[in-house]
C-alpha cells in the first residue's frame, strides 16, 4: 500500500471523459474536490460530503460511485466519466438527457449530474432493469425540487426505448441511451 | 428537419435552462471562478445551546499552516453593527458571538486559509472556554415565569405579544351552539435544498471615499429588503455593498434568505484578511445553523352552528423563532395574518400572537412560510368539527367556503382575496379522486379490520408578499411613527442590442423554477419571435440592474408580479418600436403587426420589414427616430399590485396580492404492525389563476408535495435534552426518496387574478400548506375506527412509524409500551 505524507503534493493522472488529465493534490483531497477545483470539471456537484445525497456520483472504470467518498489518489490511473462526457460527439444531448428535458424532469438541476451517472451505469446492464426496479436503483439520490415523478418517467421511457430497439435489431451494436466516453 | 434533430432538438415549451444543466455546464455559485489569491473560510461554531464565553483563543490557529487571518468578535464589534430586527427587541444578532452563545451552531470565529482543508484544520486549534447556562428548549419552557431565559439578561423570553379582534368574536362564541377546540404543535423543519450556501466577498479599502466598500457574489435569494439590513450592519451606504447573483441556484425554497448574516460575516472576514474570501456552507452547517421553520403551538377554537357553519374563530398562537428575532421574523405570523380565516366566510376573528426566543437556530423563510403552521391548526379543526357534529367534512367545507360571487372578498383580518370558485375546485378534486369508489374501499377495508382513512384540506395560498405586512406586528401608533410600508415592486428590463437581439433582465433570483423559460416565451410572443431568440438574464447585480426591496425568490412572486412586469416592459417597448416604424409601413402604430421575425401593416402581409433591422435602427441612426423622447432601445418597468396597502389603523392587512386555492384529498392506510403510512391516492386540485406554463406549474406542485410529504411523515429538526442538535446529516433528517413519494393526481381550475398583469398567481407553496394537514386528517380518520379513538387524535408531525404505532396503541386502549414508548419519548 502506498503511503504519503499529509502535506505532500501527489501527482494524480486520470482519463477524464476520454482525455488524459493530471494534477497535484494532497493525499487527503476528495476526488470530488480534485475534479472540480483542480481539473475544473464543475459539472459534478457536492451536496453533502457524507454519501447520502448522491449528487457527486461519477463512474470510475465504469462503476458508479460517490466522488465525495473517494480520495483523488485512489483514482490515479483510472478512467473517470462525469456528466460532462454524456452528450454525443456533436454536442447534442444523449437520449437520456433528451428524455429528461422533454418531460420537465429537472428543476434546479443540482442533483441531476449524479442521477445521470447512475442511470448511465444502469443503462449498460443486461438484462435492462424492469420498470419496478428503477425506483430502487435511483433511491440513493435525493432530489428536493421535482418529487421524482417526471424523473422516473423519463428514465423508464429511455429504458423502454433501448429495450425496444434492441429487440427490433438484436444484431446491431447495442445502443444504450448514453454516449460512451 | 433531419430525423436526428427532430428526436434530439428541444420541442416547443421545453426549458431554456435544461441543456446546460444536463451537460454539467451549470453556473452555480461554487462553479464560478475566483480571483487568484482568494482565501477559503471555515467557521467555528458553538457546540453549546447556551453558554457564557470565558474565552476564545485563536492564537494557535493564527499560526497554523496556510492560515492568513482569523476573524474574531472583536473585529466584528469594531467594524460592524448587529443585524437590525423587524421589531424593537432587547437583543440583536451579532454575526459572531461575543460574550455568550445562544444556539448550537452560532458562529464564533472565521479562519481564512489557503484552502478549505487547511482552514478546517485550524478550527481545531481554537480554544473556547464555555460556562454552560441552562437552555430554553421549547415553547412551554419559554413561557414559564421562573424558568431559564434564552439570553441571560432577558426579563422574559416573550419578545412580541399582540392581540387582535375583528368583528365580535366574543358574542359569536358565547352564542354558538357548539364550540370546537383544538391544541396543535407544529415542529421545526426545513426545506433542505441540495445546494448549500456560497458567499464570495471582497473588501475595497479605497471605495466609499476611503471608508471602504464591499462586493459579494452569493446564492442568497432575497428578499432584497435584507440588502439594507446588510449595508447597515456593515456601516456602508447600500450603493457600496455590491451584491451579485449567479445564473444557477440549486434550490432555495426560501431558505437561502438566511444567508444574509453570512454575507455580512464574510465581508468582515475579507476585510480582516485583506483578500477575497470564499465560503461554501457544508451540509452539517446548513442543517445545524442555517434556518428553520418556526415551531408553533396554537389553541384554536371555533363557534359552530348545528349545520357546521363557523361563525367565529379564535387563535392563540405562539412561535419559537430561535435565539434571535432575525429579519424578517415575526413574518411567519404576519404573512398569513390577513387570511387567517382561510377559505371560509368568517367575519368574527380573535387572534393573539406571541413570539418567544429559545436556544435554537433562528428561523426564517421555508417553503409555505407561515401557511403550514396556520393550516395545521385550522384544517385539523375543520376535521374535528365534522367529527364532533357528525357531519360529512365535505359538507362543512361547502357550507363555509367563500361564495364564488363574493370575490374579490375582504377577509376579516384584511386579506383581499382576489378570485376563485372554491366549490368548483372541490368538485373537480372529488371527481379526479373518484370519491365514491374511495369510500367504498374504505368501508371494505374497515370491515376487514384495516386502518384506512380519507382526509381533506382546503387552503388559500397567498403569493406576492406586501412589503409592509410585518408592520402589522406593531401597534397602529408605532406604525404611524415609523411611516407607511406597503407594496411589492417587481422590476423587469427589456433591451435591444445593435444587431436587433433582445435581452431581458429580471429580479426574481430563480432557483430552478424555470423563470428564464417563461420570460423568453412571454417576450417572444410580444415581438413575434421564437423563445430561443430571446436571452433572459437573471444574474441580478445591485449596482447595474433594476431592483427594489421586494426583489428575490420567495412568496411565489414570479408568475404574478415578475412575469407581469416583463410582459408590460415588452409591450411598452414593442409599442414604441411600432410608433417608430409606422411611417415606414405607412400605417398607424396600432396597425403594425409583429410576426415571424418581421413587421407588416395589418392587412398587408406582402410588404414586410425585417424585425432585427427595425429594432436595431436607433443604435445606428438615432436621429431618424420619428418619436419624441429616447430611442426605443430599452424599457424598464416597476410593477406593484395596487391592492397592497399598509396595514390599516384597525390592524387589517392585505399581506399578499393574490390568493390561490388548493383542495387536497388523501386516502391512506396505516400498517398497524409497523406504523407505516401508505398513501393509496392523493389528489391535489389547484386554482392558481392563469397558468403561464402548465408543465412548470405541475412541477412546482409535485416538488411541493414531495417536500410536504417529508414534513408530514419523516422530517424534524431535533434537539436533545441539553439543546444539542440531533439532525446534522441527511441520515438523521430524512428526506423522501423516489421510493417514498407517490405521484399525486393534479387537477387545475383557473380563475384569473384581476390584480396581476397576466391573471397569474403563485402555485409553488400551496402543497406545503395543504399536504401535511391533509395527511394528518387522513391518519386521524384511519384511527377513528379504533375502539378508543378519542385517545389518539392529538396528532403531532412528523407522523413517523414510531409515532403512529403509539397512536394505534392508544386507540386500542393500550398503554404505549417498550420500544415505542422510548421512541416517542425521544421525539417529543
Amino acid at each position: 500500500m502506498k503511503r504519503w505524507k499529509q502535506s505532500e503534493l501527489v501527482p494524480v493522472q486520470v482519463e477524464l471523459n476520454g482525455v488524459q488529465r493530471r494534477g497535484l493534490c494532497e493525499p487527503r483531497v476528495l476526488l470530488s474536490d480534485f475534479l472540480r477545483d483542480t481539473l475544473g470539471a464543475t459539472g459534478t456537484h457536492v451536496g453533502c460530503e457524507t454519501g447520502e445525497c448522491g449528487a457527486c456520483t461519477i463512474r470510475v472504470d465504469g462503476v458508479a460511485q460517490r466522488s465525495c467518498l473517494t480520495l483523488a489518489v485512489q483514482a490515479d490511473g483510472r478512467c473517470i466519466e462525469t456528466v460532462e462526457g454524456l452528450a454525443q460527439a456533436d454536442g447534442s444531448l444523449c437520449e437520456l438527457q433528451h428524455a429528461l428535458r422533454e418531460r420537465f424532469a429537472l428543476q434546479c438541476g443540482f442533483c441531476i449530474p449524479g442521477i445521470l451517472m447512475t442511470c448511465a451505469e444502469m443503462l449498460k446492464r443486461r438484462p435492462l432493469p424492469e420498470d419496478e426496479q428503477i425506483p430502487g436503483l435511483l433511491a440513493g439520490h435525493l432530489c428536493r425540487c421535482t418529487g421524482y415523478t417526471d424523473l422516473l418517467a423519463a428514465v423508464r421511457h429511455t429504458v423502454a426505448e433501448v429495450r425496444r430497439r434492441e429487440a427490433a435489431h438484436p444484431a446491431s451494436a447495442p445502443s444504450v441511451g448514453v454516449h460512451d466516453a | 428537419m433531419s430525423e436526428r434533430a427532430s428526436r434530439f432538438g428541444p420541442s416547443a415549451g421545453t426549458r431554456v435552462e435544461d441543456a446546460a444543466l444536463l451537460c454539467g455546464r451549470g453556473q452555480f455559485a461554487d462553479d464560478l471562478g475566483c480571483k487568484p489569491g482568494t482565501l477559503h473560510a471555515a467557521i467555528l461554531r458553538s457546540s453549546h445551546a447556551h453558554a457564557r464565553l470565558r474565552g476564545v483563543d485563536v492564537s494557535a490557529a493564527e499560526r497554523a499552516v496556510g492560515v492568513r487571518a482569523v476573524l474574531t468578535a472583536d473585529d466584528v464589534t469594531r467594524w460592524s453593527r448587529p443585524l437590525l430586527a423587524a421589531l424593537r427587541v432587547p437583543v440583536l444578532q451579532p454575526v459572531l458571538a461575543k460574550d455568550a452563545v445562544h444556539y448550537v451552531g452560532e458562529p464564533l470565529a472565521v479562519v481564512l486559509a489557503e484552502n478549505r482543508y487547511l482552514a478546517e484544520d485550524a478550527l481545531e486549534a481554537i480554544r473556547v472556554e464555555y460556562e454552560p447556562l441552562p437552555p430554553v428548549l421549547d415553547i412551554a419552557q419559554a413561557l414559564t415565569l421562573d424558568g431559564p431565559r434564552a439570553h441571560a439578561d432577558l426579563a422574559q423570553n416573550i419578545v412580541s405579544d399582540r392581540s387582535y379582534c375583528y368583528g365580535d368574536p366574543d358574542a359569536a362564541l358565547a352564542a354558538a351552539s357548539h364550540r370546537v377546540r383544538l391544541q396543535i404543535a407544529y415542529p421545526r423543519n426545513t426545506a433542505t435544498p441540495l445546494e448549500c450556501g456560497v458567499v464570495v466577498a471582497e473588501h475595497f479599502p479605497d471605495g466609499n471615499g476611503g471608508h471602504g466598500a464591499y462586493e459579494v457574489m452569493s446564492n442568497f435569494t432575497g428578499p432584497m429588503s435584507l440588502h439594507a439590513v446588510m449595508a447597515m450592519a456593515l456601516q456602508v451606504p447600500e450603493s457600496h455593498l455590491r451584491l451579485r447573483f449567479p445564473r444557477d441556484v440549486g434550490g432555495s425554497f426560501g431558505t437561502k434568505q438566511s444567508l444574509f448574516s453570512a454575507i455580512v460575516l464574510l465581508c468582515l472576514a475579507a476585510r480582516k484578511a485583506g483578500a477575497p474570501v470564499k465560503w461554501v456552507e457544508d451540509r452539517r452547517e446548513h442543517m445545524t445553523a442555517a434556518t428553520s421553520a418556526t415551531a408553533r403551538r396554537s389553541h384554536i377554537e371555533a363557534a359552530v352552528q348545528d349545520d357546521g357553519r363557523i361563525a367565529a374563530l379564535s387563535f392563540d398562537q405562539i412561535d419559537d423563532v430561535g435565539a434571535y428575532l432575525r429579519a424578517p421574523e415575526p413574518a411567519t405570523f404576519y404573512r398569513m395574518h390577513g387570511c387567517l380565516t382561510g377559505a371560509y366566510a368568517i367575519q368574527h376573528l380573535r387572534v393573539r400572537n406571541r413570539v418567544v426566543l429559545t436556544n435554537k437556530t433562528p428561523t426564517g423563510l421555508v417553503r409555505g412560510f407561515g401557511g403550514p403552521q396556520v393550516y395545521f391548526a385550522l384544517e385539523r379543526l375543520v376535521q374535528r368539527i365534522a367529527v364532533q357534529l357528525g357531519l360529512d367534512p365535505l359538507d362543512v367545507y361547502r357550507r363555509n367556503f367563500i361564495a364564488k360571487d363574493a370575490f374579490p372578498y375582504r377577509a376579516a383580518a384584511g386579506a383581499l382575496i382576489d378570485s376563485g370558485d372554491y366549490a368548483a375546485t372541490l368538485a373537480v378534486a372529488l371527481q379526479a379522486a373518484d370519491i365514491t369508489a374511495l369510500r367504498d374501499r374504505q368501508r371494505q377495508a374497515r370491515s376487514e379490520g384495516r386502518l384506512y382513512g380519507i382526509g381533506f384540506a382546503a387552503v388559500v395560498e397567498p403569493s406576492i408578499s406586501n412589503m409592509g405586512y410585518v408592520t402589522a406586528a406593531l401597534t397602529a401608533e408605532q406604525r404611524a411613527h415609523a411611516g407607511p410600508k406597503q407594496g411589492a415592486l417587481a422590476a423587469a428590463t427589456v433591451q435591444i442590442d445593435p444587431l436587433g437581439g433582445i435581452t431581458v433582465g429580471i429580479d426574481s433570483m430563480p432557483a430552478g423554477q424555470g423563470h428564464r423559460t417563461v420570460c423568453a416565451q412571454r417576450v417572444a410572443a410580444v415581438f413575434g419571435l421564437a423563445p430561443g431568440d430571446i436571452v433572459v438574464n437573471s444574474e441580478l447585480d445591485t449596482q447595474k440592474d433594476a431592483w427594489s426591496i421586494a426583489a428575490g425568490n420567495y412568496s411565489c412572486r414570479f408568475a404574478g408580479a415578475v412575469a407581469g412586469a416583463v410582459q408590460i416592459a415588452a409591450q411598452r417597448l414593442r409599442d414604441r418600436v411600432a410608433q417608430h416604424c409606422a411611417d415606414l409601413l405607412g400605417c398607424a402604430p396600432q396597425d403594425v403587426v409583429f410576426a415571424a421575425g418581421s413587421l407588416h401593416a395589418r392587412g398587408q402581409p406582402e410588404h414586410i420589414l425585417p424585425l432585427a433591422r427595425v429594432l436595431s435602427g436607433p443604435h445606428w441612426a438615432p436621429a431618424l427616430s420619428t418619436e419624441a423622447g429616447p430611442p426605443p432601445l430599452r424599457e424598464t418597468v416597476f410593477f406593484t399590485p395596487e391592492t397592497l396597502h399598509a396595514p390599516s389603523s384597525d390592524d387589517r392587512v392585505n399581506a399578499s396580492a393574490t390568493y390561490g386555492f388548493v383542495f387536497d384529498l388523501c386516502a391512506l392506510e396505516i400498517d398497524r404492525t409497523t406504523g407505516r403510512v401508505y398513501i393509496d391516492r392523493y389528489v391535489t386540485a389547484h386554482d392558481a389563476g392563469r397558468l403561464l406554463h402548465p408543465a412548470l406549474a405541475d412541477g412546482q406542485v409535485r416538488g411541493g408535495f414531495a417536500q410536504a410529504l417529508g414534513a408530514a411523515l419523516s422530517e424534524e429538526l431535533r434537539y436533545d435534552g441539553q439543546g444539542r442538535f440531533a439532525s446534522q446529516t441527511l441520515s438523521d433528517y430524512l428526506l423522501p426518496t423516489c421510493l417514498d413519494v407517490p405521484a399525486p393526481i393534479i387537477v387545475h381550475t383557473q380563475t384569473p387574478s384581476p390584480f396581476t398583469p397576466l391573471g397569474a398567481k403563485g402555485i409553488g407553496e400551496g402543497n406545503s400548506m395543504s399536504t401535511p394537514v391533509c395527511i394528518a386528517n387522513a391518519v386521524a380518520d384511519a384511527l377513528s375506527s379504533l375502539p378508543q379513538s378519542e385517545h389518539c387524535q392529538d396528532l403531532r408531525l412528523p407522523l413517523t412509524p414510531a409515532t403512529v404505532l403509539a397512536l394505534v396503541a392508544g386507540g386500542q386502549g393500550q398503554a404505549a409500551t417498550g420500544t415505542v414508548a422510548v421512541q416517542t419519548g425521544k421525539i417529543r
